[in-house]
C-alpha cells in the first residue's frame, strides 16, 4: 500500500511539472529539501560537496530555479517547451519511521522548437511523510546518459 | 553567385568607420569547417588535461581531442604521456575506460598487449611475425605528435614542427599562472565533467564565454536571482543600475589570438579564493578570511589582491577557454559539423582545499555555469537560435562585431567586442592561403 500511496504522490509531482506550475512543486519540498542531479560521468555515491554535478540547489535555490523558470527572461524555456514525466519501477527502498527512501526509473520528454529531447534515468527520493502527506527531504535524479549528447542542456526540471 | 573566396573575404574590416563584420558562411560552409580542421585544429595548440587527473604513475584518462581518441597518462616512469588511442596492428581503440590506472593496455581485437609507456609488450603468434618485428618500435602505440604543458596545462599539436607550447601561449601564461597560484601545492581538477552538445557553430560558444555584453539581457535571471540572494547593493549602483550597465574592465590582446577580459573587484559574487560576500553566508566569512591571509603571506600584499579579486574570462586560441570567476572552469568545445559543437567543462581548484569552501566552490559552480546553471543554458540557447537565424543565406549574411571598434587601441572594456575581433583576425589570417573555398556569399 505505501508504494501506492507513494505513487500517486510522484504521479502529481510529475503532472505539476507538465503543467509548468513550478512554484507549486517546491511546495513539495521540505523547509530543507534539496535538488540534485550529478554529471553524467560521475560513479554512483559522489557527492555533490566533492564533485561537479549539473545541479546542487539547496532549498532556496531550487525555489528560485522554479521562479526563474516561469519568466520570459529564462530564454531556455520561453515559451515553455512541452515536456512529460513518466515514472515506473518504483520501488520503497527503505521505510524509518517517517524517512522513506524511494527509487524509480524516469523518462522525461521535452520538445523545443524542432528537437524532441529524451532524459532517461533513476530518481533517488527521500520522503518524510507529514500530517498532510509526503514532502521530499532530497531529490537525486541520476541521467542514464554517457553526456548530454544531443540534450546539450537540463533547462527543465526532471 | 558561387564563387572563390579566402577568409579575407568573409571578414568586413573598416578601422576608420569603426566596422567590423563577419559573413555568416564562417558559421555555416562545410568548405569554412574543412579548412578549419587543416589550418587551425592540427596547427594549433590544444587542450588536453590538466596534471592532476593522472597523479600516479599507470593512471589515465582517455578523451577525444578534435575527434582523435587519445590515451593522457602517466607512464611507469612518472612521465606525462599522450597516445593515440589506435592500436597499430588494425586500428581499434586499445583503452575503452573513461579513466583509471593501468600497467598495460590490451587491445581486444587481437589481443596485442603495450606497456603504459607506450611499448609493444605481446603480440600473439608472434612466432609468425620476422624475428626483428618491431625492432624500430613502428608498432608500439603512436603518440601524439606533441605534448606539452604549462603550470600543469597539458596541450597537444598533431603539428611535429609546431612553436613550443611556451611560446604560442605568449601572454595568456601569466593568466594561466594567476590559476596556478591560488594553491600553495597545486590546483586539481575535480571529479565530474559536463559534457554537452550545443547546436551550433563552435565559434559561438567561444564568442559567447567571454561577451560581456550580453550578460545584462541573456543573463537577467541570473542578476534577478542575485538581488533576491545578496540584496540589491550587490548588483545595483546607489542610483538603481546594474553594475554591469557601465563599461567596466579590460580586454587584453595577449597574442596569437588569445584574449583575456579582465575586471578588479568590479563583480558583485564571491568565491573560496578569496573573496567573502554576504550571499555566502556569515559561516563562510572566517574560513575565507583565513585564506586570503594565507594568500598574503604566500605572495604577498598586492599579488595576493590580484589573485583574489581580479576575474577573468580568457580565449585560448583556438578552444580553450579558462574563466576564473565565482569559480574556475576550463571549457573546450569542437565542431562536428558546422551546426553541431561538442563541448567539455571541467572545474578546478586547489589540491589543499578544505571541505567547507570546496563545499562552497561546487554550490557557486553549478549556480551559474554548466548546462543546468542559472546562465549556460540561456547561453546555449541563443547560440543556437542564432545558427538557426544563419540559415537566412543569402538575404541576412553578416554578423556585426563593431562594439568598441573606434576606440580599441586606446581602452577596451568588457562591453566591447574586442576580444571577439581578436580571435577573428586571427582565424582570418591562419585560414587564409592560395587555397579559395567555393560558396555562395552576398556582397
Amino acid at each position: 500500500m505505501l508504494r501506492l500511496e507513494v505513487e500517486d504522490f510522484l504521479y502529481r509531482e510529475a503532472a505539476l511539472l507538465d503543467r509548468w506550475q513550478l512554484m507549486e512543486w517546491t511546495d513539495l519540498f521540505t523547509e530543507d529539501g534539496e535538488y540534485q542531479v550529478p554529471s553524467t560521468d560521475l560513479p554512483p555515491g559522489a557527492e555533490p560537496s566533492s564533485s561537479l554535478f549539473l545541479i546542487y540547489d539547496d532549498r532556496f535555490r531550487l525555489e528560485q530555479r522554479a521562479k526563474r523558470l516561469t519568466k520570459r527572461t529564462a530564454h531556455a524555456e520561453f515559451p515553455p517547451s512541452k515536456t512529460r514525466h513518466t515514472i515506473f519501477n518504483v520501488r520503497v527502498l527503505e521505510e524509518n519511521g517517517d524517512d522513506i527512501t524511494v527509487e524509480c526509473a524516469f523518462v522525461v520528454y521535452r520538445a523545443k522548437r524542432e528537437y524532441l529531447d529524451i532524459y532517461p534515468g533513476m530518481t533517488e527520493y527521500r520522503l518524510v511523510r507529514g500530517e498532510d502527506g509526503f514532502r521530499i527531504r532530497r531529490k537525486r535524479a541520476v541521467l542514464d546518459l554517457d553526456a548530454l549528447r544531443p540534450q546539450g542542456k537540463v533547462s527543465i526540471i526532471l | 553567385m558561387s564563387m572563390q573566396v579566402s577568409s579575407y573575404d568573409l571578414i568586413h574590416e573598416d578601422r576608420q568607420k569603426g566596422i567590423f563584420r563577419v559573413n555568416r558562411q564562417a558559421l555555416t560552409s562545410d568548405d569554412v569547417l574543412a579548412l578549419e580542421r587543416e589550418r587551425i585544429f592540427k596547427r594549433c595548440w590544444l587542450y588536453l588535461g590538466h596534471a592532476s587527473e593522472v597523479r600516479k604513475p599507470g593512471d589515465f584518462v582517455t578523451r577525444k581531442v578534435m575527434r582523435r581518441p587519445i590515451i593522457f597518462n602517466r607512464d611507469k616512469h612518472g612521465e606525462l604521456r599522450a597516445f593515440y588511442n589506435t592500436c597499430p596492428h588494425r586500428g581499434a581503440q586499445v583503452c575503452r575506460e573513461r579513466a583509471g590506472s593501468a600497467k598495460s593496455f590490451q587491445c581486444a581485437y587481437h589481443g596485442w598487449t603495450f606497456d603504459n609507456d607506450g611499448g609493444l609488450r605481446g603480440v600473439p603468434g608472434r612466432e609468425s611475425y620476422p624475428k626483428d618485428f618491431n625492432a624500430n618500435g613502428m608498432y608500439d602505440l603512436p603518440e601524439v605528435q606533441r605534448m606539452e604543458s604549462y603550470c600543469d596545462f597539458v596541450f597537444v599539436n598533431f603539428d611535429a614542427g609546431a612553436e613550443s607550447l611556451e611560446d604560442y601561449l605568449g601572454g595568456a601564461k601569466d593568466y594561466l599562472q594567476l590559476i596556478a597560484l591560488q594553491s600553495k601545492v597545486g590546483m586539481e581538477v575535480i571529479s565530474g565533467t559536463q559534457e554537452y552538445h550545443a547546436r551550433a557553430n563552435w565559434k559561438l560558444l567561444l564568442e559567447n564565454s567571454a561577451d560581456g555584453y550580453h550578460a545584462l539581457t541573456t543573463h537577467a535571471t541570473y542578476f534577478d536571482y542575485l538581488k533576491e540572494r545578496d540584496g540589491k547593493a550587490a548588483v545595483e549602483n546607489n542610483k538603481g543600475k546594474s553594475v554591469f550597465n557601465k563599461p567596466f574592465g579590460q580586454v587584453i590582446d595577449l597574442g596569437n589570438g588569445h584574449t583575456v577580459s579582465e575586471s578588479d573587484g568590479a563583480i558583485p559574487w564571491g568565491r573560496p579564493i578569496a573573496r567573502f560576500r554576504p550571499g555566502m553566508g556569515e559561516a563562510a566569512r572566517e574560513a575565507i578570511e583565513e585564506v586570503r591571509r594565507q594568500l598574503v603571506d604566500r605572495l604577498g600584499e598586492e599579488r595576493a589582491r590580484i589573485v583574489a579579486e581580479k576575474d577573468f574570462n580568457m580565449l585560448v586560441f583556438p578552444n580553450l577557454a579558462v574563466l576564473n570567476i565565482m569559480a574556475v572552469t576550463v571549457r573546450t568545445f569542437y565542431p562536428l559539423a558546422p551546426d553541431k559543437m561538442d563541448v567539455r567543462a571541467w572545474a578546478l581548484g586547489p589540491q589543499d582545499e578544505a571541505a567547507t569552501l570546496r563545499d562552497l566552490r561546487m554550490r557557486n559552480f553549478v549556480e551559474f555555469l554548466g548546462p543546468a546553471g542559472f546562465a549556460t543554458p540561456d547561453d546555449v540557447e541563443m547560440l543556437e537560435l542564432c545558427q538557426e537565424g544563419y540559415q537566412c543565406q543569402p538575404g541576412a549574411d553578416w554578423n556585426d562585431l563593431s562594439r568598441g571598434m573606434l576606440t580599441e587601441h586606446e581602452h577596451a572594456a568588457k562591453q566591447d567586442e574586442m576580444q571577439m575581433r581578436n580571435f577573428w583576425r586571427r582565424w582570418r589570417q591562419m585560414l587564409a592561403s592560395d587555397d579559395r573555398v567555393s560558396f555562395k556569399i552576398a556582397s
